[in-house]
């Protein structure tokens, strides 16, 4: 390359331009990227809110930094906060007064920190919703659903370590609780607790420990995996809707230059607005009013950051007596059971894209997203596990529910019991037939138009409503999914039928047996002049 | 704009990267032969700032007016800092400089966010562009031409020829951080076993129930019928080091009840003093202390996972996850009338380990 021919005359930007990229290479950076095609659609932005709430955690994050102290020595408070004033606390705990009650917008910054916090775990679970539900996990995107799963996972781990920083009473008993669970793993627990806490619970470690898991090694690793992820969603162009002129070949939307960088750009200051209006309007973990750490003193109502409630709830609804001693140990069924249940829960989340692919034998690339309906079973799974999830996480305040709606604790967790169990079969039933149903109707409006509203008394006496067809770029929406059979039974080089076969075969039935064919052209014709 | 319109007519079929995938009819579409056909683009529908001069103007105007009113949020913010100082003690100036520093950034963030999409989406080129897309495998040269460098790579090097050279780094490999693994033994005190101190607590013969937190002890006569009373070993608040930590074992509930009301084993009938029984607060599911006393049911209520002991029989588990119930602290009275333990709790208090039994 010959710098001086390339050098044009463009003033200050162009100069300022020609040296960065003579330096850097930037032009081939901005010609790939710059006018990249992004499709449009609301249900995108969820993953965006994740990724601009952890911006602003990192920015407020840091600024915490400044004033908190990890530290458990025992001093004597004496900050601007009057009721506990000469109180004995901790430093970590005393500092985190000092930045809500002596630091000016330390406040502010603390509940833009939470606030933010409690949206970036929420939108991850939304974003992961709508990729689960739209089928956007498929090939080729497996793997970058399995980082987002690792993201979601740190993002609770993050938020937990971060909610028992301030060491006040209420995360505190948070500890207290994942020690006690700890406890209960066979073998190893009693040792891990001990690791963990430095000695006996409390300790004086932990809150240092957590510090640096919570503002060094975790956020690497998040950053690390964002940038991993958002890398993949280059590489793999992002999916799309049906519409009309939407192939699997191809992308339609706007350019990152400028729509996007005004677009986007614009939604994260908006995000960012959103949180702080709710940091400057709605207090969030008073821990002035919850006190120092103190294993004795317990308030009634005690409730974990919402992300932790599925796991609290499952501690809550596991039945009484679950443990025995056995073999002279103790096995402590009433924690193994919710450890291992979610752990099979969320291992089932992880691995979903998978099972998927292998039940289907899929292996071609997907681009054009699945409208929920078109894929009733997949669809009514996901219910299912939205109904477990909602479940234990209702249990998490089982005792609000009791005193608010004036019910006996026993039977709010009888109750939710019955939805932990039996609300995923229901909802994967209903599920499935509101999916096949939706099908229906769609065929319905394909072929004989939708309902216009307007009604016509026919000259023999008979009312009717007109029905107006759809035009072709709406019709493609309703017929453009790809009709699936259940995969049959096929004897191998031996001509043998392997068992796993005929399990695979056996899902694949129970997945496509139920299914609304998309319409034809043949038929589309038959119904030609049936539209009124 | 990004591209042509031509990718627009093409419309093959879903599954048109599969060309490899002949084998298995297994799930894949059956893609009807008479599939209705993509209709191409539908045509563009200009917006109202594309037509109209005046919503074009208005438009530019709002923006650059949301834009300024950003700047003022932001100025505002600052002002706020200085206007609504924090008043030492006193709570109202902090709600005053939360809310108002607060207000003036999210309206600068909200003005500038809202300004910037309102642009992108009514005053920014509308029509949408196409990129094409392609298979994300490499392609088939590409591919051939990465095994070859792995070959090539293998060849020099000779990593799969000298087996013993690449056995034994493997080897080097795996265990070098084993070293890193023991370090972490270090995260908690070499001289102590969990489990002795697990099953001991600061209570012993003679040791007087004090009131937590003030620590004074507590006379029998003092405890009237019905009342319930947080306690603690006495001597605990003077503790040096590990109050936290004695204090998460020997927590105590202290009742008195009526003494018919109490139902008791004959070999616990001593542990009790006319109607006052001590139970570990600490309950033996996870470990949340056990707050809330119901007088009439003679219930006790763990607030975090709701777990239920009837404090009247031998603190027994009569809802919820726990499994046993609370352990009990022989109590008796000394010379001066005032509530002392016989002995230690006769089992570890707290929730259950591995080693308990």
């Amino acid at each position: 390359m010959k710098p001086a021919e390339t050098k044009k005359s463009g003033g200050f930007t162009g100069a300022a331009a020609n040296y960065l990229d003579e330096r850097t290479s930037i032009s081939t950076a901005v010609k790939e990227l710059g006018r990249k095609i992004f499709p449009d659609h609301w249900s995108f932005l969820l993953g965006e809110v994740a990724l601009y709430s952890f911006v602003i955690i990192l920015l407020s994050g840091s600024f915490l930094t400044f004033f908190f102290q990890a530290s458990m020595a025992e001093v004597h408070y004496d900050g601007s906060y009057v009721p506990l004033k000469g109180v004995e606390m901790s430093v970590a705990m005393a500092s985190s007064l000092d930045i809500s009650f002596d630091v000016r917008g330390g406040l502010l910054m603390r509940q833009v920190h939470h606030w933010a916090a409690l949206l970036f775990v929420a939108s991850i679970g939304l974003h992961m919703l709508r990729i689960y539900f739209t089928g956007a996990f498929r090939k080729p995107r497996e793997l970058n659903w399995v980082i987002g799963f690792v993201l979601f996972i740190l993002a609770m781990a993050e938020g937990f370590t971060g909610y028992s920083l301030p060491d006040d009473l209420l995360s505190g008993n948070g500890l207290r609780i994942i020690d006690g669970m700890v406890k209960g793993i066979p073998v190893v627990g009693t040792w891990i607790s001990f690791l963990l806490f430095g000695g006996e619970f409390p300790g004086t470690d932990i809150v240092g420990r957590l510090y640096s898991l919570h503002i060094l090694l975790l956020p690497a690793i998040i950053v690390a995996l964002i940038a991993l992820h958002l890398l993949f969603v280059v590489v793999h162009k992002h999916t799309q809707y049906p519409g009309a002129g939407r192939t699997n070949n191809n992308v339609v939307g706007y350019p990152v230059l400028p729509v996007y960088a005004a677009k986007a750009g614009g939604f994260f200051f908006i995000v960012f607005g959103v949180v702080m209006l709710l940091a400057s309007f709605f207090t969030i973990n008073p821990i002035w009013n919850y006190g120092p750490y103190d294993p004795s003193p317990v308030s009634a109502g005690t409730q974990p950051d919402w992300y932790i409630g599925f796991a609290d709830g499952a501690l809550r609804l596991i039945p009484p007596g679950l443990e025995w001693v056995w073999l002279g140990h103790t096995w402590s069924f009433n924690i193994l059971i919710p450890l291992v249940g979610l752990g099979l829960f969320i291992g089932v989340v992880l691995l979903y894209p998978f099972l998927e692919a292998w039940v289907t034998g899929d292996k071609r690339e997907h681009h054009i997203l699945d409208r929920p309906r078109n894929a009733p079973t997949r669809t009514a799974i996901g219910a299912a596990g939205v109904t477990f999830y909602a479940g234990l996480w209702a249990a998490a305040s089982s005792d609000i529910i009791a005193t608010h709606f004036k019910l006996t604790m026993e039977g709010v967790i009888h109750t939710l019991q019955a939805v932990v169990i039996l609300g995923p079969f229901i909802a994967f039933y209903i599920t499935k037939r509101v999916c096949l149903a939706l099908q229906k109707k769609d065929r319905e409006i394909v072929l004989h138009g939708y309902e216009s509203g307007r009604i016509v008394r026919l000259p023999g006496g008979e009312y009717i409503e007109v029905h107006q067809p759809v035009d072709e770029y709406e019709r493609w929406k309703l017929v453009s999914y790809a009709d699936y059979k259940p995969l049959e039974l096929t004897p191998n080089a031996q001509g043998k039928v392997s068992p796993i076969q005929r399990v695979r075969a056996g899902l694949s039935r129970w997945f496509f047996e139920d299914r609304i064919a998309p319409v034809g052209t043949k038929e589309l014709e038959e119904s030609h002049g049936d539209h009124h | 704009m990004a591209s042509d319109e031509t990718s627009g007519k093409d419309l093959t079929p879903a599954d048109s990267s599969s060309v490899e995938h002949v084998t298995a009819a297994a799930g894949t579409a059956v893609v009807a032969r008479d599939a209705v056909a993509n209709p191409g683009f539908p045509p563009h529908r200009p917006r109202v700032t594309d037509l109209d001069p005046r919503a074009e103007k208005r438009a530019e105007r709002t923006v650059y007016t949301l834009f300024y009113l950003s700047i003022v949020g932001s100025v505002f913010a600052i002002a706020a800092y200085m206007i609504f100082p924090i008043v030492p003690e006193d709570p109202g100036s902090v709600r005053l400089n939360n809310l108002f520093i607060g207000i003036g950034l999210a309206l600068a963030l909200l003005a500038l966010g809202i300004g910037a999409v309102h642009w992108g989406k009514a005053l920014m080129h509308d029509e949408e562009g196409i990129d094409e897309r392609h298979p994300v495998r490499g392609s088939d040269e590409t591919r051939a031409r990465a095994v070859e460098i792995f070959q090539e790579a293998n060849t020099e090097s000779g990593f799969g020829r000298r087996t013993l050279i690449r056995n034994s780094l493997i080897g080097a490999l795996v265990v070098f951080p084993l070293p890193a693994v023991v370090l972490f033994r270090g995260l908690a005190p070499q001289d102590q076993d969990p489990v002795a101190l697990l099953k001991q607590t600061m209570w012993e013969k003679g040791t007087r129930l004090a009131l937590d937190p003030s620590g004074s002890p507590i006379k029998a006569s003092d405890v009237t019928l019905g009342s319930s009373f947080a306690v603690i070993p006495e001597g605990l608040q003077d503790l040096e080091h590990g109050r936290l930590e004695e204090k998460a074992k020997s927590a105590v509930i202290l009742v008195r009840m009526k003494p018919e009301d109490l139902i008791q084993s004959p070999e616990r009938e001593s542990w009790s003093y006319d109607g006052i029984v001590a139970y570990s607060k600490i309950c033996t599911h996870v470990g949340c202390p056990v707050g809330l006393y119901e007088q009439q049911t003679h219930h006790l209520l763990c607030p975090c996972h709701q777990s239920q002991f009837d404090v009247a029989d031998h603190a027994k588990v009569i809802f919820g996850p726990a499994k046993r119930p609370l352990p009990q602290l022989p109590i008796a009275v000394d010379e001066e009338g005032y509530l002392i333990a016989q002995s230690d709790f006769l089992e570890p208090v707290g929730p259950s380990f591995w080693e308990r039994q």
